[in-house]
């Protein structure tokens, strides 16, 4: 086979093979199996599919496949199913913290989180999330945040920034019409039923690692029975806010994480086992 | 023999609910039959482990039901008209996934926030529908405190053998009233899940998806007919109906809950001056008894429903009967109870008078 008839991809098969750096000594990432093999719907650089592969790799560290019921919410990650090895219910728009309180109540040594977006958790839900974390329940709760609601196409969401253009704020957020965007983290992370609450993102691998560790925290304290543990991944939304992924990460860091920092905002006064990585 | 207790209708259901073996109930208050989750409160969880909890709203309630139902638990909700308006949108998802629960309506009048007085304008709500979508309920309606208790482990039974959500459609006057019920005996909380269930996966077998969302419409349209058939086994198997004196009568009360029992008392006068009266009672509004309605149509000069609304099973009424013979309707609205003599009044005014 002369150059001219070679694909790109025969080219760049022959090359692989012949440097042959993919040996099982070199192998540095796997994906787990708590993932499945279905290709993600997720946008090109959308935060959601690392923030899957978390939640999977952290379920798969700890073992609990066998013990973990996930609940999807209405918004992109509304397939979340279809991409998690676990038993999962897909909760109407705003409910997945009450279908979780109702699967944890019956099942109280499972465990159970729900995936929920801005629009899902922090408007249409609000009575739910707050309720649910003010009860304690003994859940995991992963909020994300991007302020834009994706799946419906660009509009304002309750944490849209001020002047941030939307497909309903076309002219930027005015709060003088739509109010403030809405630190929901700050205000749950007051409430006694909230063990844990910290914010987190998938922009850079650190943020990545800190932001896995913060969902392994999640749900090893569910092990302890101390309460509801509370992760918010501020995230991006390239397609919506119309950016290249790169753009869309560098805007969210110039922008995003002045409004929303990233850090814990409650952790356990005594900090558990769980915090130092060990098995409970 | 059985031990009779004299307990008030909604007292009794939440007895019923725990002595079905009860996994869990999760309400919201409100009246007439927020004894319901005060009595649950008391010991429910000490007798049984069963799960009793107060959500924030109805559409907390029913989304906790979701929540439960999906893990094979067998957990229930009531409310009252203005709340189970607020879960209709959980009903439709809880219909469309196929989950196992009991749904009870002690229904006032409305609409909007009306009164606290009993009624039966939910029927459309409870028996057409209610929520988005093309699903069912099984709907019992109860005319007895006793049936309030019986109709709570058939209600499960029925729930479980078709995955499908049962309410049971009362109103505020068998909610509140008080009556000698017989109770069951206390059956054990059950420690196996359906294979559907939602119970975190084991290797053996595949993940449990529990959703109502299916994007592509032909498999939309594959579960919609999946749906449908199951509407028809129901409706073959699962009628329910009570006769009263309907053999020889010329003609017949139609009326569901405690409509019928002032219904009967109706017919006991009529019989007393001569007319011939019977009354039907449908047990079951979802499957309906529309062929023994047809059947009986071909014996008697006239239907006269009666209902506490403006006249809603009087259509289902009329589509059973099919013009054979005339139907009229005798509703009251706004919380107030039909009396025997006023049904009586109406009986003779629409047939008295040509039956000679």
């Amino acid at each position: 086979m002369n150059e001219k008839t070679m694909t790109e991809e025969q080219h760049y098969a022959e090359v692989i093979a012949e440097e042959s750096i993919c040996t099982s000594e070199n192998l540095v990432f796997e994906k787990t199996n708590v993932l499945t093999d279905t290709p993600m719907h997720y946008c090109p650089g959308c935060g959601h599919g690392v923030a899957h592969r978390l939640i999977a790799e952290a379920i798969a560290e700890l073992d609990i496949q066998e013990k973990t019921i996930g609940v999807a919410p209405v918004g992109c990650s509304v397939f979340m199913y279809n991409y998690m090895d676990i038993d999962m219910t897909e909760a109407p728009h705003g409910r997945a913290s009450a279908v979780a309180t109702g699967i944890k109540r019956v099942l109280p040594d499972k465990y159970v989180f729900s995936y929920q977006g801005d629009g899902d958790l922090a408007a249409i839900g609000t009575g739910e999330t707050i309720h649910t974390c003010n009860r304690g329940e003994n859940i995991l709760i992963v909020f994300i945040n991007n302020g834009i609601y994706g799946m419906t196409g660009g509009q304002m969401a309750p944490t849209t920034l001020v002047g941030m253009k939307s497909t309903t704020t076309p002219f930027g957020r005015e709060v003088e019409v739509m109010g403030y965007p809405l630190k929901i983290t700050e205000l749950i992370a007051q409430l006694p039923g909230v063990y844990y609450c910290t914010r987190v993102a998938v922009n850079n691998p650190v943020n990545v690692r800190k932001a896995k560790k913060a969902i392994l925290n999640g749900f090893k304290y569910q092990e302890l029975k101390k309460g509801l543990s509370f992760v918010e991944i501020v995230s991006n939304c390239p397609s919506n806010w119309k950016m290249t992924p790169v753009d869309s990460n560098k805007w969210m860091e110039e922008n995003m994480f002045s409004f929303y920092p990233l850090g814990d905002l409650k952790v356990p006064s005594n900090p558990p086992k769980a915090d130092k990585g060990e098995k409970l | 023999m059985k031990e009779l207790k004299l307990m008030k209708g909604n007292e009794a259901l939440a007895e019923a609910a725990i002595l079905a073996g009860c996994d869990g109930y999760f309400g919201y208050p409100i009246t007439p039959q927020s004894e319901i989750l005060e009595y649950l409160t008391q010991d429910a969880r000490k007798r049984t482990g069963m799960v009793v909890l107060q959500a924030e709203s109805e559409i907390a309630a029913i989304n906790m039901i979701y929540g439960g139902a999906g893990c094979g638990k067998k957990v229930m909700t009531s409310s009252s008209s203005p709340g189970i308006s607020l879960m209709q949108e959980g009903i439709s998802y809880i219909a469309c996934a196929e989950l196992p629960c009991l749904l009870v309506n002690v229904v006032r009048g409305g609409p909007g926030l009306g009164t606290i007085q009993p009624s039966q304008g939910d029927y459309f709500q409870a028996v057409k529908g209610g929520g988005h979508g093309d699903y069912k309920l099984i709907v019992l309606a109860p005319s007895t405190v006793q049936e309030m208790v019986d109709h709570v482990k058939l209600g499960f039974d029925l729930a479980f053998k078709w995955r499908n959500p049962v309410m049971i459609l009362t109103d505020g006057a068998l909610g509140q009233m008080m009556e000698k019920v017989e109770l069951p005996t206390q059956l054990p909380r059950s420690t196996e899940a359906p294979a559907w269930a939602t119970v975190g996966k084991p290797k053996t077998r595949e993940r449990n998806i529990l959703t109502s969302l299916h994007i592509q419409p032909d498999k939309m349209q594959e579960i919609n007919l999946h749906l449908q058939k199951k509407y028809r086994d129901i409706e073959k198997e699962e009628i329910r109906f009570e006769k009263f004196q309907c053999d020889d009568a010329e003609i017949i009360l139609i009326a569901f809950g405690l409509v019928a029992r002032i219904c009967q008392k109706a017919a006991q006068f009529a019989r007393e001056k001569g007319i011939k009266v019977g009354v039907f009672r449908p047990i079951t509004l979802f499957p309906y008894p529309y062929n023994e309605l047809n059947k009986l149509a071909d014996q008697v000069k006239g239907f006269l429903t009666v209902e506490m609304n403006a006249g809603q099973m009087v259509e289902d009424v009329r589509l059973a009967v099919n013009g054979k013979i005339p139907v009229e309707f005798l509703g009251r609205m706004g919380g107030i109870i039909p009396t025997p003599e006023e049904i009586l009044h109406k009986l003779e005014e629409k047939f008295v008078g040509e039956m000679v």
